[in-house]
């Protein structure tokens, strides 16, 4: 069965789907290593990506590529030096970043860019092509992962142990936080600068506590990811809201619902 | 590097290696070899370079001078001082041990079956104890039959008759797998028994070899004091099997061997086993 692609909602609901299915399990080690902030600076950077794309004519999404990819590795590479703390530097790459795209965009003569829809996204208008981009992106960064799983995880619970024991550590960093690059990239369209953490952190924290294994918790955070897209899309439609605000409130819901469940579950355990 | 290496069952040198962290030495021109089936204790006080010197061994912290040669292949067992799980992350005992090393469920099974952790498997590394996770992370280390197992400061937050029993595992592991033991201990007493050669460390190596031999270096003596070095002999005795008659051994014997006999005694004498400091005994 082809899906009518002419269909903006069924593009808005596969674009969504694509995202979540990939930020649920990548979202796992966001968490899991405490990179929320680096998930927002890289989210800033692709606001510069987007202005070099007009500035050098590219398409935008190569654009956020690039930038993601290039604060990504500055990030790591910085970190390595120890010279400034992780959390200063994320600020200072993130605010600079997200300023120095917004001057460029300003510089630009005769661009207007809707920048609301870079802030917040626009679900409701992916294209086929988007799709593309997301569905062979997405697919991409999952095999990634999906390769990167083992050393990854190890490097997580102990970096020290995990070097010691031959498994390239800064290299495997420097792979996660490219695969982390190229998810923010095809996310920004979907759900926007602001709210990419969101999605990487919400259904990763939602499956937490019905989860005994790594493994599970990515399983579920792509699943709670993906209901919060259809929860999110329908939502949205019933009540005339912002679709991707509405997808990350979803999100939340699911998340408060899974504490709620797992506090009541605990007391009736006890 | 060193010829013939592995035909003596060599697995790590190091050479002249130095360490320096922002212009002060930690490690001064330090030569250690580290052998198959041989279990090498570091012991010195704190700041010695202990750490240090394992971080140089593992391949972690790389000499300003000096050589550090690994027999190629090398598997390496790394055991940390410490390893504390995020809550965040869902993490049960049996998925630890294959966290650098693949191993089936019946290799995991036994190699916890090895430390006498065997019914942990299923359990969230989070809600170990310290007596518990100490024995996981042995296993851990062994997963996969390294060829060398660093162990740093194994017996932290264990209680004296769970170290002693760490030691013993220790020991038999060298025993039944044959691999290289490098212990890191600011321990002076248990864990001598599980080893073969100890090597007396503050910046410089001040003295190495035997237990008994360390034990009476001036060297030792200086930097741990006579007392240590009396219950290091009592130690050495107890170990031995030579009990004293009036079974004042025990505030030391705590090597979990077969010393059942010795309870007998604090029934006979028990007026003799006031809780004195080790270092206070007199064999």
């Amino acid at each position: 069965m082809i899906p009518p692609l002419d269909d903006f909602l069924v593009r808005a609901l596969l674009g969504g789907l694509g995202i979540a299915l990939v930020a649920g399990p990548l979202g796992c080690f966001v968490a899991w290593r405490r990179m929320a902030y680096f998930g927002d600076t890289l989210a800033h950077a692709s606001l510069l990506g987007v202005a070099l794309g007009f500035l050098l004519s590219v398409d935008p999404l190569v654009g956020i590529l690039g930038t993601c990819a290039v604060v990504a590795v500055s990030v790591v590479l910085l970190q390595e030096q120890r010279r400034v703390a992780t959390d200063t530097l994320l600020g200072l790459m993130s605010h600079s970043a997200l300023a120095l795209g917004l001057v460029v965009l300003g510089l630009l003569p005769g661009v207007r860019v809707d920048l609301s829809g870079l802030l917040f996204g626009d679900i409701l208008s992916v294209s086929p092509s988007d799709l593309a981009w997301i569905w062979g992106g997405g697919a991409a960064v999952l095999a990634g992962l999906a390769w990167l799983w083992r050393p990854l995880l190890a490097l997580t619970v102990h970096e020290e142990m995990a070097r010691a024991e031959g498994i390239p550590t800064l290299r495997v960093r420097l792979v996660f936080t490219l695969l982390l690059a190229g998810v923010v990239a095809i996310a920004m369209k979907v759900v926007g600068i602001l709210l990419i953490t969101a999605m990487l952190i919400l259904p990763a924290a939602a499956a937490r506590p019905f989860s005994t294994t790594p493994e599970r918790m990515a399983l579920l955070a792509a699943l709670a990811g993906a209901a919060a897209v259809g929860l999110g899309l329908w939502g949205s439609l019933a009540l005339d809201t912002p679709a991707g605000p509405s997808v990350v409130v979803s999100a939340l819901v699911l998340f408060l619902a899974g504490q709620a469940a797992s506090l009541a579950g605990g007391r009736r355990g006890t | 590097m060193p010829e013939g290496a592995a035909r003596r069952g060599e697995l790590v040198r190091l050479d002249g290696v130095t360490v320096r962290f922002g212009g002060r030495p930690a490690l001064s021109a330090i030569n250690l070899d580290l052998h198959a089936a041989e279990v090498v204790t570091v012991i010195g006080p704190n700041g010695a370079g202990k750490s240090t010197l394992a971080r140089v061994v593992l391949g972690l912290e790389a000499p300003e001078a000096g050589r550090v040669w690994r027999r190629p292949g090398l598997r390496i067992g790394y055991m940390p001082q410490r390893l504390v799980v995020d809550p965040v992350l869902p993490l049960p005992v049996g998925r630890l041990l294959t966290l650098t090393r693949r191993a089936s469920a019946r290799e995991v099974a036994s190699v916890l079956d090895e430390v006498g952790a065997g019914h942990l498997v299923g359990r969230a590394v989070q809600t170990l104890s310290g007596g518990e996770m100490q024995r996981v992370m042995l296993a851990r280390a062994l997963v996969g039959g390294p060829d060398l197992l660093v162990l740093d400061e194994p017996a932290q937050n264990v209680d004296v008759v769970g170290q002693a029993e760490l030691y013993d595992l220790v020991a038999r592991f060298r025993r039944e797998r044959g691999c290289g033991v490098l212990m890191i201990s600011h321990d002076l007493h248990v864990v001598m028994a599980a080893t073969d050669r100890v090597v007396c460390l503050h910046g410089h190596v001040c003295c190495s070899g035997a237990p008994e031999d360390v034990g009476r270096h001036p060297e030792y003596l200086a930097l741990f004091g006579p007392a240590a070095a009396s219950s290091l002999a009592v130690y050495a005795h107890a170990h031995g099997h030579r009990h004293t008659a009036d079974g004042r051994v025990e505030p030391l014997d705590a090597c979990g061997h077969d010393h059942s006999h010795d309870h007998s005694h604090a029934h006979e004498h028990p007026h003799d086993h006031s809780r004195a400091a080790p270092g206070t005994v007199q064999p």
